[in-house]
């Protein structure tokens, strides 16, 4: 989606008029089963005269099959027309009221976004061409050929880069068999052959009342709320909820990957699957990542390449939790010729790591960290969409902002340690490495 | 035009009308600016939405205030303000920092560069304390140097290097600019960042380094007569310094189009062009700068936009296409085009196209319907705004640093919506001329070319 831009980042800011206000605690989620069996996360927020709502449906990429790409084509052409409206007619009707619309598709799920002021001259035309967009797309030929063209442009731009070129192959030698390896954007096979019908038949499955999720955060009331969810969801089809996602059964041993491109850094990915949302373990391998490799300066993979060695400009890790288990990821970029050297500083910082875990200074250090900065995480309606999207989706608790901050505090360094053993194998990382070999220099 | 506007488009008059006067907040609501005697600037928001705050110092330097052999100097410095002072060495600031659970980094730009810190109200006191010990007491050791400036050359390959679309702008750019210092990428060029030394970077913290070249700004759940207390405590003392504003260097007058080619390993073809423009603070009528930023989001403002409806769907010619232009720059800019033609098509038919537009600009009037859905656009984007105390605070910011009044923001609507169909038509003729148009195009180069692999040795020493 081309963003609203230019002009409105040029500019700014105004300022809501509030003299006091006590001190925020953690932001109430109401939660219910909307008429049609979606699950409704809600959260007031009366202070802006805004309204962001985000439909998350269990459709993501996984849910390919042998079609890779589906799932986001499916999304894609949500807003490119409908049975009344053309693509032209429905970006007037959102733009018009000043309203951004948006769709994006990962590997679990796909979305659909409304951010409107929440006055209902400007909220409710935007809010029909969202139903609209969500209940009765047309799929038309012309339209699906556009986009097919398009989709297999940006498949072509992804071959001039090396960071989609490495994220590629990292999930497809992790994932092998599992329905999380092939990439959310597909391939050019599969977006060439892909027909009208599958596109239908993949919006029919998913985009079901009951394979919903619907946050919304913004300036309205529960009464307000329950209204909306009930009409967001009413001309929506009304199968049955889909099956979960298979569960990863990794068996690989240590490997090395290597693939050549003509750049002049090669980008490192070093990781394995480690686990699904909701996992016992998350807020240790959380706490334990914020230490390692997920804090920026300071942590020790950023530390030993970046800071210590000037190796990188990036040097990073994170856990990516999914409905089944995401991947743990290490990650640099660097001049070719230093590449042996910043893969050796990366494998032994995270082989002490993972053996020693952290000191108790480390872990008091981090949990200041992220305790003390908790309110910032959810100072903005943006970012509890975030929050209340996910937990939703994902079937957190309703408390786990609530309990947050006691969650962390209460980590051993022990907890720490066991959990990177249970889930971090030194002897199964694959490695990824995209660049120019050594040999052929 | 009046006369032909539709009854969809008067109920978006009235609609924007009803908003207008809704909402009685003006952007500068609740802001309060200080002056101190050594020259540096506050301005504080209080915006007590959430407990928490931001504060933002921002330096009146960057790449445009550089020259040749020391390009990429103010990007440099940045990396090099958090390697320590006599007070906080090397590993403080972020260590204390991250202690009182703050997030923090630093942005260079053409014109400013600068430093943030985001926090839970009641820290405010740690940010200052380090800001003004570094505004001045910047150790810059030599060894620290020699690391980092191996970083800032691995952030320049990351960026531009491998990245055939940014390598063509930075040649682009360059090619469009030939004496002034806009020419100057702000990571710098390669060669002076092989070529840099910890004595360049102690001359230019000298020079820049000061309370009167600063602005500070926060902005959050904090009472101003409070910040401006606690500002007084840490940085009043701070001695001024006499800030000597680089030579002109007025860039020569452009008498013909420019094209160059780039050629490197790359998929898809690729192009950028541009036409000499004024910015908001160069333009001798104001209201060109305001017509440019309006015709920018006709062509390019959404999905509904002329080029999302034409050229992307309509004629199906560009896989992608988009504007740019900056209103906000200390200088004067360009309003560039870019884009990737889609499958079939080439890059002289996606030029050819935008051609064909930019003519009708020239020659019939913009509907009252388009600029209707521009300052709707403009309005809601003034709310969404307000759900970020970082973006609010920027904006001030920035403006402050490129020598703008930050009030300007109180008048951001009213000026827009003030541009009319004419003033379009008009600012087309004037700045979307051949004589001081610039094209590059990207000549994809077989994805299996080896480059020259950078030597890591000769570096470390």
């Amino acid at each position: 989606m081309t963003p609203t831009k230019k002009i409105i980042s040029a500019f700014s800011a105004s300022i809501f008029i509030f003299s006091t206000q006590l001190a925020q605690a953690t932001p109430e989620i109401q939660h219910w089963k909307n008429e049609h069996g979606s699950k409704v996360f809600f959260v007031a927020a009366p202070e802006l005269p805004m309204i962001d709502i985000r439909i998350t449906f269990d459709a993501g990429s996984a849910r390919d099959h042998d079609i890779h790409g589906l799932a986001l084509m499916t999304n894609g052409l949500l807003s490119e027309g409908t049975s009344k409206l053309d693509a032209d007619a429905i970006a007037e009707s959102f733009e018009n009221v000043g309203a951004n619309f948006s769709n994006s598709a990962d590997r679990d799920s796909a979305t659909v976004n409304l951010r409107s002021l929440s006055d209902k001259k400007w909220l409710e035309p935007a809010l029909a061409t969202f139903i609209a967009v969500l209940s009765d797309p047309s799929f038309a030929e012309t339209v699906i050929e556009r986009e097919r063209q398009r989709a297999l442009i940006a498949l072509r731009g992804q071959k001039q880069s090396p960071q989609s070129i490495i994220s590629n192959a990292f999930y497809k030698n992790l994932y092998a068999d599992h329905s999380y390896a092939a990439p959310t954007l597909g391939y050019e096979k599969s977006m060439s052959t892909m027909t009208r019908r599958d596109i239908q038949t993949f919006y029919q499955r998913h985009y079901v009342a009951s394979n919903a999720t619907i946050a919304i955060v913004g300036d309205l009331d529960r009464k307000g709320a329950e209204a909306l969810a009930n009409t967001l969801t009413a001309k929506l089809g009304k199968k049955e909820k889909i099956a979960t996602i298979e569960t990863v059964n990794y068996t690989a041993e240590k490997k090395r990957v290597h693939i050549e491109h003509p750049s002049t850094q090669t980008h490192i990915m070093v990781g394995m699957p480690s686990h699904a949302r909701g996992d016992d373990d998350h807020f240790a391998l959380f706490l334990g990542n914020h230490i390692f490799g997920g804090s920026g300066f300071g942590s020790h993979i950023t530390k030993a390449i970046r800071e210590d060695r000037g190796l990188a400009y990036s040097a990073y890790s994170y856990f990516a939790p999914m409905r089944a288990q995401g991947p743990f990821v290490v990650g640099l970029q660097t001049s070719t010729a230093q590449t042996d050297e910043a893969l050796q500083v990366l494998n032994d910082t995270l082989t002490a790591f993972v053996n020693n875990g952290p000191n108790d200074h480390e872990l008091a250090a981090a949990k200041r960290d992220i305790i003390n900065g908790f309110p910032l995480r959810i100072a903005s309606n943006s970012s509890l969409l975030n929050y209340v999207s996910l937990i939703g989706f994902y079937d957190l608790p309703l408390d786990y902002l609530n309990e947050f901050t006691d969650k962390v505090d209460n980590i051993t360094k022990k907890q720490v340690r066991d959990a990177f053993a249970r889930h971090i194998k030194l002897d199964q990382l694959i490695t990824v490495t995209v660049g120019q070999s050594a040999d052929e220099g | 035009m009046r006369s032909k506007r539709t009854l969809l488009s008067l109920g978006l008059a009235s609609l924007l009308a009803a908003m207008a006067t809704q909402a009685q907040t003006k952007p500068s609501d609740n802001t309060h600016e200080y002056t101190f005697e050594n020259g540096l600037k506050l301005i504080v928001k209080e915006d007590h939405r959430a407990p928490v705050l931001v504060s933002q110092v921002w330096y009146k330097v960057g790449s445009t205030y550089e020259h040749d052999g020391i390009s990429g100097i103010s990007h440099a410095l940045e990396h090099m303000m958090f390697k320590g002072t006599e007070k906080f060495p090397d590993g403080e600031f972020d260590r204390i920092v991250s202690d009182n659970g703050g997030r923090h980094n630093a942005f260079t730009s053409q014109d400013y560069t600068g430093y943030y810190q985001e926090f839970e109200k009641s820290r405010l006191e740690i940010s200052f304390e380090l800001e003004s010990d570094r505004m001045r007491g910047l150790l810059l050791p030599e060894e620290e140097f020699k690391k980092e400036i191996r970083v800032v050359m691995e952030e320049r390959q990351l960026r531009t290097e491998d990245n055939p679309q940014a390598l063509t702008y930075e040649q682009f750019n360059a090619t469009a600019f030939l004496n002034s210092s806009l020419r100057i990428p702000v990571i710098g060029w390669m060669n002076d960042l092989e070529n840099m030394n910890i004595d360049d970077l102690r001359d230019w913290y000298e020079q820049w380094y000061a309370p009167n070249n600063a602005t500070l700004v926060v902005a959050g759940d904090v009472n101003a007569d409070e910040v401006y207390a606690l500002a007084k405590k840490y940085f009043s003392s701070i001695k001024p310094s006499a800030i000597k504003q680089p030579k002109p260097r007025q860039e020569i007058e452009q008498n013909g189009t420019r094209k160059i080619i780039v050629k490197a390993p790359a998929e898809l073809p690729y192009f950028i062009s541009g036409y000499k423009t004024p910015s908001l603070l160069t333009a001798e009528n104001e209201s060109d700068a305001y017509a440019l930023a309006v015709l920018s989001a006709v062509l390019d403002g959404g999905n509904s936009s002329r080029f999302a409806k034409k050229l992307i769907r309509g004629s199906a010619i560009a896989a992608n296409v988009s504007t740019g232009y900056s209103l906000h720059s200390r200088g004067d800019t360009l309003f560039h085009f870019d884009g990737t033609p889609a499958q079939g098509t080439t890059i002289d038919q996606l030029i050819s196209a935008i051609n064909i537009e930019i003519d009708l600009l020239k020659t019939e009037l913009v509907s009252q319907k388009e600029l209707d859905r521009i300052k709707a656009q403009v309005v809601a984007s003034q709310v969404y705004q307000r759900d970020s105390i970082s973006s609010q605070a920027s904006t001030i910011g920035a403006l402050e640093s490129i020598g703008l009044d930050w009030r300007v923001i109180d008048k951001f609507v009213d000026k827009i919506t003030a541009v009319s169909a004419e003033d379009i038509q008009r600012v087309a003729k004037k700045y979307f001329v051949e004589d001081t148009l610039t094209i590059a195009e990207l000549d994809p180069q077989p994805l299996d070319t080896r480059k020259p692999k950078r030597p890591s040795t000769n570096l470390r020493h």
